[in-house]
C-alpha cells in the first residue's frame, strides 16, 4: 500500500470512529439525560411516564409518613405553591428531614405519585444540592 | 513563623520557575546546549523549594496551628494525627499546593534522571514544565493562598468533613495527583520535542517511562478511589459515573491510549504526530479534571469551596496551556517527518484501532460530563447525565476494544495476514463460545452487560496469556510479562464488575434485635446493638453474625456514627471479604415502632474489580522495570 493510501485509510477510520461515537453519544443523550424538575415544572408539563427524572424541592412540614414495613416512607416535596407526593423504599440519607432541601431520583407514576429510587445525600450541614442554590453562580462562572 | 516561611518559599519557587522558563527559552532559542546543567540546577532548586513549602503546611496541620486560617477552617486539635496529616490536602488550598508541589517535583525528577533526551529537547522540556508551574503558582498565590493568617487565632478548628476522616484520604489523593500531575511531564516532553523538532523513536523511548510511571499512579489512584467510595459512602456502588470520577477517568483513557501509541513510535517509528497530540491531550484532560473538581462548578465531596474567581482563573490557565500547545502543534506538525509505514493487519494496525476506540470512549465521557454544564450555561435548563447514558455508549465501544485487545498482541509488527490471525484466535474464540453456552444454561437472565462482560472476560483471559504461548517463559522479557499481567487484570476486573452486577443479592429489612434474615448464601442474625465511642465520634454499633453452612460465623459490626467536629452523621458499612465475594452490611435508621433498618448485600466476586485494577498497575510496574533493564543493557552495548 502506498503511503498516501495508508494515510487516507487511517483518516477514514478515524472519521468513521468519530462519527460513530458522535451519533452514539447524541442519541443516548437524547433518551437518557435525566431532567431536573421542581413540583411547579411537573404541574406545568408532565414528564413522559417512563422517563427518569430528578425532583427537587423542600420536604413539606409534617409530611413524612412511615409505612408498616418499616422501610417505605411517603412525603411531599413542595416549592412554595406546588406539591408532589413521593414514595421511597430504603434508607434515607442522614440529613433528610422535614423543612429541608431534597433531591429525589426516580419516575413519576401515572397517578401523580413520584416513585423515588434514590434520595441524594447531602454531604454535610453546609452542603446544598446545586439545584437548590439555583444555577446562577455556575452560569456566571462559565460566562466570565 | 512557619506560615510566613512557607509562603516565602512558595514565592521563591515561583520566581525560580519564571527564571527556569525565561532562561530555558533563551538557551533553546540561541542554541546554547552547554547551558543544560544550569537549567537542570534551577529545576531541581525549584522542586526542592516548593516541596519545603508544602512540608511547612504539613507541619502547620500536624501542630494544629489555629492562627492559620486554613488549619482553623479544616482541622481540629482533637483529631487523630493521621487525619491532621492527611487533612493538609483535604481542602482546596492544600490540595492545590500538593498539585503544584508534584508539578515542581516532577520537573526536578526529569532534570535529575533524564539522560537519554537530546540536550536541547531536555532544556525545552524543562522550560515547558516551568511554564506550567508558573500559572499554578500564580493561582495559589493570588487566589488560593494556603498560608493566610487568622487574627485573632481561633480557639480551635472547625474539623474535617467526617467523610474524609478515613485512612483512604492519606493515600488516594496523593496517588491520584502523582498520576494526574505526572502527566505534565509527557506534555512538556511533547512541547519540548515540537520546539526542537525532535519527534522520533529516541524521544519516544525517553518519554515512555515517564508516561508509564504516571499511568501506574493514575491506575492505582482510580482503583483506590473506587474502593474508597464503595466502602465509605455506604451505597455499595463502585462506580457512579459521577463527574468527579470521570475527571480522573478521562486522563486515564488518554494516557492508556498514549502508552500504546508511544510503543509504536518507539519500536516502529510510526504515529509521530498522533503520539505528540495524545501527550498534549492527556495532560489537558488532567487540567480539565482539575478545573471541574476545583472550580466549584460541581458540588460534591471534592469541591471544598465555591468561589467564582477561582473557576475563571483555572479556566483561563486551561485555555492558555491547551491553546498554546495546540497552536505549537499546528505550527510545527508540518515539519515532523512522516514515520514508517505499516499494513492495516499488523500490530501497529491493532494499536491504531486501540487508540481510536480509547479516544472515542474519551470523547463520549467528555461530552457526557460537560454537556449538563453547557446546557445549563446556555439555556438555564438543569439536567443530569448518569449511568444509563454512559453504560449505553461506552458499553458497545468497549466490546470492540476488547476484541482488538485480544487480537493485537497476537499480531506481528509491520505486516501480518488475516488467515493467520484467525488461526491464532481459534482458542480464545472457543473459550468465549463455551462461556456463552455455560452462561445461557446457568444464568440466562442476568442482563446484557453482565452477560457480555463475563463472556468476554474469559476470552481476554485466554487472549492475554496467548502471547506467552510457545515462548521460553524464563527468557520472556519483563515488559511482555507486564503486558500479559495488565491485560489479564482487565479480564479479572471485568469479571468482577459483571459478576457483581449480574449476581448481586440484596435484602432490605426492618429488624428487631434477635431476628435472622437471609442474604445470598448467608443467614444473618442481628445479635445486639450498643453505643461505642471513638476519639472524635460516638456511634451506635450493631453486631451481626453471618452463618453460611458449617463455616465459622462471620461477625460484622456496621455503625451509625455521630461526629462532634463538625457535627455530622455518617454510616460506616461493615464489609467482610471471603474468597468468592463480599458481604456488605449497612445499619440504617430506627423506624417509629423501634425496629432498625438493615441493608445487606451479597456481592459475588466484587473484590475482583479492585484486584484487577491492582494487576493492571502491577503490569505497568513490571513493564517499567523491564524497560529500565533493557535501556541499561543498551547503555552497556549488550542489546
Amino acid at each position: 500500500m502506498k503511503p498516501k493510501h495508508q494515510r487516507l485509510m487511517l483518516a477514514l477510520a478515524a472519521l468513521v470512529t468519530v462519527i460513530g461515537a458522535g451519533l452514539l453519544a447524541a442519541s443516548a443523550l437524547g433518551d437518557r439525560a435525566a431532567y431536573f424538575y421542581s413540583p411547579a415544572d411537573i404541574a406545568k408539563s408532565r414528564p413522559e411516564p417512563d422517563a427518569a427524572i430528578r425532583l427537587g424541592g423542600m420536604v413539606a412540614d409534617k409530611s413524612i409518613v412511615h409505612e408498616a414495613d418499616g422501610l417505605t416512607i411517603r412525603f411531599v416535596v413542595e416549592d412554595g405553591t406546588f406539591k408532589t407526593p413521593v414514595q421511597f423504599k430504603g434508607i434515607v440519607p442522614d440529613l433528610f428531614k422535614e423543612n429541608s432541601g431534597v433531591v429525589a431520583e426516580g419516575k413519576l407514576g401515572a397517578d401523580g405519585m413520584f416513585i423515588a429510587t434514590n434520595i441524594l445525600a447531602k454531604h454535610d450541614e453546609n452542603y446544598k444540592p446545586p439545584q437548590m442554590t439555583g444555577g446562577e453562580h455556575k452560569t456566571e462562572t462559565l460566562a466570565k | 513563623m512557619i506560615a510566613e516561611a512557607g509562603l516565602g518559599l512558595l514565592w521563591l519557587a515561583a520566581a525560580l520557575a519564571l527564571l527556569q522558563f525565561a532562561f530555558g527559552s533563551m538557551v533553546v532559542a540561541k542554541g546554547r546546549d552547554q547551558q543544560l546543567s544550569s537549567v537542570r540546577s534551577i529545576a531541581i532548586a525549584q522542586g526542592l523549594l516548593v516541596t519545603f513549602s508544602f512540608l511547612s503546611l504539613v507541619w502547620l496541620f500536624l501542630r494544629s496551628d489555629m492562627s492559620v486560617a486554613l488549619v482553623a477552617a479544616n482541622s481540629h486539635s482533637a483529631k487523630p494525627w493521621l487525619y491532621k496529616f492527611a487533612g493538609t490536602w483535604g481542602n482546596h488550598e492544600g490540595s492545590m499546593l500538593l498539585w503544584v508541589m508534584i508539578l515542581g517535583a516532577a520537573g526536578a525528577a526529569v532534570a535529575l534522571f533524564e539522560r537519554s533526551l537530546k540536550p536541547a529537547t531536555l532544556i525545552a522540556t524543562l522550560a515547558a514544565q516551568a511554564a506550567l508551574s508558573i500559572g499554578f503558582y500564580a493561582f495559589l498565590l493570588f487566589s488560593s493562598n494556603p498560608f493566610t493568617r487568622l487574627t485573632p487565632a481561633a480557639a480551635d478548628g472547625q474539623g474535617l468533613n467526617p467523610l474524609l476522616q478515613d485512612p483512604g484520604l492519606a493515600f488516594h489523593p496523593p496517588t491520584l495527583y502523582f498520576g494526574y500531575v505526572g502527566m505534565s511531564v509527557a506534555f512538556s516532553f511533547a512541547v519540548g520535542a515540537l520546539v526542537t523538532r525532535d519527534v522520533g523513536p529516541a524521544f519516544a523511548r525517553a518519554m515512555r517511562p515517564w508516561v508509564l510511571g504516571a499511568w501506574i499512579f493514575l491506575t492505582l489512584g482510580i482503583t483506590a478511589g473506587s474502593y474508597w467510595a464503595y466502602y465509605e459512602l455506604g451505597w455499595g456502588g463502585w462506580w457512579f459515573w459521577d463527574p468527579v470520577e470521570n475527571a480522573s477517568l478521562m486522563p486515564w483513557l488518554a494516557t492508556t491510549a498514549l502508552l500504546h501509541s508511544v510503543t509504536v513510535l518507539a519500536t516502529r517509528d510510526g504515529l509521530r504526530a498522533w503520539t505528540v497530540m495524545l501527550a498534549v491531550v492527556a495532560f489537558s484532560m488532567s487540567m480539565v479534571g482539575t478545573f471541574l473538581v476545583r472550580s466549584g462548578i460541581l458540588t460534591s465531596v471534592h469541591s471544598f469551596a465555591v468561589d467564582p474567581t477561582r473557576g475563571s482563573f483555572l479556566l483561563a490557565l486551561l485555555a492558555i496551556y491547551v491553546g498554546g500547545a495546540m497552536a505549537l502543534f499546528a505550527l510545527r506538525i508540518g515539519t515532523v517527518r512522516e514515520g514508517n509505514q505499516f499494513d492495516l493487519v499488523s500490530r501497529e494496525g491493532a494499536l491504531v484501532a486501540n487508540n481510536l476506540l480509547f479516544s472515542a470512549i474519551l470523547g463520549i465521557v467528555f461530552v457526557g460530563t460537560l454537556y449538563p454544564l453547557g446546557v445549563e450555561a446556555v439555556t438555564g435548563e438543569k439536567l443530569s447525565v448518569g449511568p444509563p447514558y454512559f453504560n449505553a455508549t461506552t458499553g458497545p465501544i468497549t466490546l470492540f476494544l476488547v476484541m482488538v485487545m485480544i487480537s493485537g498482541p497476537l499480531l506481528r509488527w509491520r505486516q501480518d495476514r488475516w488467515k493467520l490471525l484467525v488461526q491464532r484466535l481459534a482458542i480464545p474464540t472457543l473459550v468465549v463460545a463455551i462461556s456463552l453456552l455455560a452462561l445461557v444454561l446457568a444464568a440466562p437472565d442476568i442482563g446484557v452487560l453482565p452477560f457480555l462482560g463475563l463472556m468476554l472476560a474469559g476470552g481476554i483471559a485466554i487472549g492475554s496469556v496467548a502471547p506467552l504461548w510457545g515462548r521460553n517463559l524464563r527468557r520472556t522479557p519483563l515488559f511482555t510479562w507486564g503486558m500479559v499481567i495488565a491485560h489479564l487484570g482487565v479480564a479479572v476486573s471485568l469479571a468482577g464488575m459483571a459478576s457483581e452486577t449480574g449476581f448481586i443479592k440484596e435484602t432490605l429489612v426492618a429488624a428487631n434485635v434477635g431476628e435472622t434474615h437471609n442474604v445470598g448464601p448467608y443467614r444473618v442474625t442481628f445479635s445486639k446493638l450498643e453505643p461505642v465511642a471513638g476519639p472524635n465520634w460516638t456511634a451506635l454499633e450493631a453486631t451481626l453474625e453471618a452463618r453460611r453452612g458449617t463455616r465459622q460465623p462471620l461477625i460484622l459490626k456496621p455503625q451509625s456514627r455521630m461526629f462532634s467536629n463538625p457535627p455530622t452523621e455518617t454510616n460506616e458499612a461493615a464489609i467482610d471479604t471471603v474468597l468468592d465475594g463480599q458481604l456488605y452490611l449497612v445499619l440504617g435508621k430506627q423506624e417509629p415502632t423501634g425496629r432498625w433498618q438493615l441493608r445487606m448485600w451479597w456481592k459475588p466476586f466484587v473484590s475482583f474489580i479492585w484486584l484487577g485494577g491492582a494487576m493492571i498497575a502491577l503490569g505497568g510496574f513490571l513493564a517499567l522495570i523491564g524497560r529500565f533493564r533493557r535501556e541499561k543493557g543498551r547503555g552497556r552495548g549488550i542489546a
